[in-house]
């Protein structure tokens, strides 16, 4: 009963792939920045993204469905910006009237609302991507390229390798806590306990989770130190890339610099 | 007639599609002692799991003649007492007391009550001293113990036990099998252990890939070597 | 609720599309220096053993997460995790193991942007480690080490970290005209000051289990660099400076939605390039609206065509082939 679906990652053979990590990488994050610098209300340029980003999907295989699914994770964050709808000044486009407020919507606040909505939908589509269609040895791969320090990315990976451990862990606490969290044969007694008690009772599951991590981290030390290991962390170097991949990381980079331009120039 | 546990056409899969129980029945009687074995991912902890609603599959489970659904889940939690195989997930609290006392505090018991309970449930498995102790450092065969009283105290209606033995020393497990011959209550235990299922349960259910295979009198199953061997198990 | 698969996202983790770029990038900067000097720090002190320390003790973290508790009405508390992992390991390993947590959570689950990231390293293992270590020490000399002491402090510092965390991204939303100062500011922090004590139970709970098992490793620092007085006043200052610049804000927008606007936090700032554009979008088509929607469809049908024509390409192969 382990949990694989907590890995995001989803093994297909679709182009975007077989396409190297680094480029993977830095073109997502390129195409997010993209995203970000794109100015409120240029909506051919966020259609464009939009439009980038679904073609992706559908030649990686992951399924648009499933990327589209996994994006509402950002939804509830969309309410912070909700009120710069009625704050900005500018053009009237409706007003609401409820009880002792009145509430004016004006066009450019409803512009950057919605260029915000959009903006966050489209960059986390990109990372979902990302993440689905690159195994997480790989990605460690890219971040070594793009000068993340060695020992963060062994930390890193070493993170990774022990958090479906712990999340089990987590998730037998759990429950063995739900398993006991019974209602007694008598209606005058009320089920649950005490908040404080209860937030206490979470705390004693979550300290013994980072007890067992500290003498397990001993363990995997000794392990480490048995076989070798004196701190200094070893890798392969990087194998060059091929001319397909330059390829492709040079016409993307191309087409996104082209989409700046142009929604800078037009739209800023 | 009345039952301590009632499964009736029980079928779970999991979220990936596993399909891990196929139409389980199960009828144990009050007082029952009954062993449940069979090899790894036979459907087994599936099973336990779902007894007190932790995982909730297709069919009809009944907890001393109380069904189980949304309403009466958390009365059926309590009458079912479940321990774990590994008894670190059971105790997440400071002290012993704290832990046995988690149950009846949850069902909202009086102070008094409560503390009544957890000397009582604590004297049963033999451990009264250790009420002050810190659990993360008792041996594996006293967090056992421990892990038992902790569902006691809620004073359930049966006892379901994942690999009681498992990782246990022969001492301590000789010790265990003592306290659970002696413990005056309806058990349901899954484990490899077949020594202790003969010494100890006189029916014996086997179940595989999701099915119950046999269930019947262990002395009766054991001599059944062909049975046994299709399904992973030796006779002791 | 036992298949849960990721921790809920709370309000603390800023997605991208949230903050503007200039904003975004002065945070990386920030963070980068800190986690350069952390990295150091750390390194120094534990050596080979902070690999797997660090490591482990993010996945603990992040599992941590997910013990949540049930608050009142559907709503439940859960652990970010800045307060203990300070209390346990000291700040700068702190930091590293937080930075880890909010890092992977970002890249594998989404929760939080890539370009966020940064902001929300300075917030949660940053301004979070540096509130929690002020808030901690403090009380624990204060009340010369005792067992009480250690709670409340515990508490206390958990408590802080969600609620000065919190301000932090309000005013980070405000400058990025994301959100108005004078709504982000006080919602967030009442939203905080609650969803805190949910963080201080949790915290003084983990603490209490440590305490009465470990008690060694309640000193603080004792796996990790202690801090010394430079991070108590750091952390003083970053505390104190996010408590009244919040309540300033938040009674003057107008006066940080200038000073966005001035200094160019919102997106980029218009120069006189803009002037040679014409008024049309489309040459020949001069209704700017139809130009519009004209160029966005065009674009539309030739990037869904080629990646049509690619997947379509792709699979007669494949049915070629087999």
């Amino acid at each position: 009963m382990h949990i694989h679906f907590l890995d995001p990652y989803q093994p297909r053979l679709s182009p975007v792939h077989r396409l190297d990590p680094r480029v993977k990488f830095v073109l997502a994050v390129a195409f997010i920045l993209t995203t970000a610098i794109t100015p409120p209300g240029a909506w051919p340029v966020y259609i464009l993204l939009l439009a980038i980003v679904l073609a992706v999907e559908i030649l990686s295989d992951l399924g648009v469905g499933y990327v589209l699914r996994r994006s509402m994770l950002a939804i509830p964050f969309v309410l912070a910006a909700f009120p710069v709808i009625f704050t900005l000044e500018g053009l009237t486009v409706f007003s609401l009237d409820i009880g002792p407020w009145m509430l004016t919507a004006s066009q450019p606040g409803l512009e950057r609302f919605i260029s915000i909505a959009l903006k966050s939908w489209i960059s986390v589509q990109a990372a979902i991507i990302l993440a689905g269609s690159t195994p997480f040895p790989d990605l460690l791969v890219a971040m070594r390229a793009v000068k993340v320090p060695r020992l963060l990315v062994a930390i890193f990976g070493l993170m990774w390798r022990y958090l479906f451990v712990m999340v089990d862990e987590a998730m037998r606490l759990l429950r063995a806590r739900a398993a006991r969290s019974g209602h007694a044969d008598r209606s005058d007694l009320k089920p649950g306990g005490k908040l404080v008690w209860r937030g206490r009772m979470a705390g004693g599951m979550a300290g013994s989770l980072f007890l067992r991590a500290f003498e397990r981290s001993d363990r995997i030390y000794m392990a480490m130190a048995a076989r070798g290991y004196n701190g200094e962390v070893h890798s392969f170097a990087l194998p060059s890339l091929s001319p397909a991949n330059w390829l492709v990381l040079g016409l993307s980079l191309a087409v996104l610099l082209i989409l700046l331009i142009i929604s800078i120039l037009i739209f800023g | 007639m009345y039952s301590s546990i009632e499964v009736e056409k029980l079928s779970y899969s999991y979220p990936d599609g596993h399909v891990a129980l196929r139409e389980v029945s199960l009828n144990i009687s009050p007082c029952e002692k009954v062993a449940l074995v069979g090899p790894n991912g036979a459907g087994k902890s599936t099973l336990i799991l779902n007894l007190n609603g932790i995982l909730r599959g297709q069919g009809k489970i009944s907890v001393a003649g109380l069904e189980l659904n949304e309403k009466n889940l958390g009365r059926v939690r309590a009458c079912v007492g479940l321990v774990f195989q590994s008894p670190d997930d059971q105790l997440f609290s400071p002290t012993v007391f704290e832990d046995v006392a988690f149950g009846p505090l949850y069902q909202g018991y009086p102070e008094v009550e409560v503390r009544q309970r957890v000397k009582e449930a604590l004297a049963v498995v033999g451990m009264s001293d250790y009420v002050g102790r810190v659990s993360h450092h008792l041996s594996v065969g006293e967090k056992k113990r421990i892990a038992i009283a902790t569902v006691l105290s809620m004073k359930p209606e049966l006892l379901v036990l994942d690999e009681p033995t498992a990782g246990l020393d022969p001492r301590a497990r000789r010790s265990l099998i003592n306290l659970l011959r002696e413990l005056p209550i309806t058990m349901l235990i899954s484990t490899h252990d077949m020594l202790m299922v003969r010494e100890l349960f006189p029916r014996m259910v086997i179940m595989d890939e999701g099915y119950i295979v046999a269930d019947g009198e262990t002395l009766e199953l054991m001599e059944n070597e062909a049975l046994l061997s299709a399904h992973g198990l030796e006779k002791p | 609720m036992l298949y849960a698969p990721v921790p809920s996202p709370e309000p603390m983790h800023i997605p991208d599309g949230f903050l503007s770029v200039t904003v975004s990038v002065i945070l990386w900067g920030i963070s980068i220096i800190v986690i350069a000097y952390a990295l150091k720090r750390v390194n120094a002190d534990l050596g080979e053993r902070q690999i797997p320390l660090m490591g482990v003790l993010a996945a603990a973290i992040f599992a941590g997460q997910m013990l949540n508790f049930t608050v009142a009405g559907g709503t439940s508390g859960h652990l970010m995790g800045a307060a203990i992992a300070t209390i346990l390991l000291g700040p700068w390993a702190a930091v590293l193991v937080m930075t880890t947590v909010i890092s992977i959570q970002a890249l594998i689950f989404q929760d939080g942007g890539m370009l966020a990231l940064g902001a929300n390293i300075f917030n949660m293992a940053v301004i979070g480690v540096a509130v929690s270590y002020v808030a901690y020490t403090t009380i624990v000399s204060l009340t010369s080490n005792r067992k009480w002491g250690v709670f409340m402090g515990g508490f206390l510092s958990a408590w802080s970290s969600i609620v000065v965390t919190s301000l932090a991204v309000a005013l980070q939303l405000a400058l990025s005209g994301t959100s108005p100062a004078n709504l982000a500011v006080p919602a967030m922090a009442a939203i905080h000051a609650i969803i805190g004590i949910g963080e201080g139970l949790i915290t003084v709970g983990a603490l209490a289990l440590v305490y009465s098992t470990r008690p060694d490793l309640l000193k603080l620092g004792q796996a990790g660099p202690k801090g010394g007085k430079l991070v108590w006043v750091i952390g003083l200052l970053l505390a104190i400076g996010l408590a009244i610049l919040s309540p300033l804000a938040s009674a003057n927008p107008d006066g940080l939605e200038r000073v966005a606007e001035q200094k160019g936090f919102l997106g980029i700032a218009k120069g006189p390039i803009y002037e040679v554009i014409p008024d049309y979008v489309l040459p020949g088509i001069s209704n700017e609206a139809l130009a519009t929607i004209l160029a966005g469809v065009l674009g539309v049908i030739i990037v869904f065509g080629v990646a049509l024509a690619v997947a379509y390409m792709r699979r007669s192969r494949q049915v070629s082939g087999d």
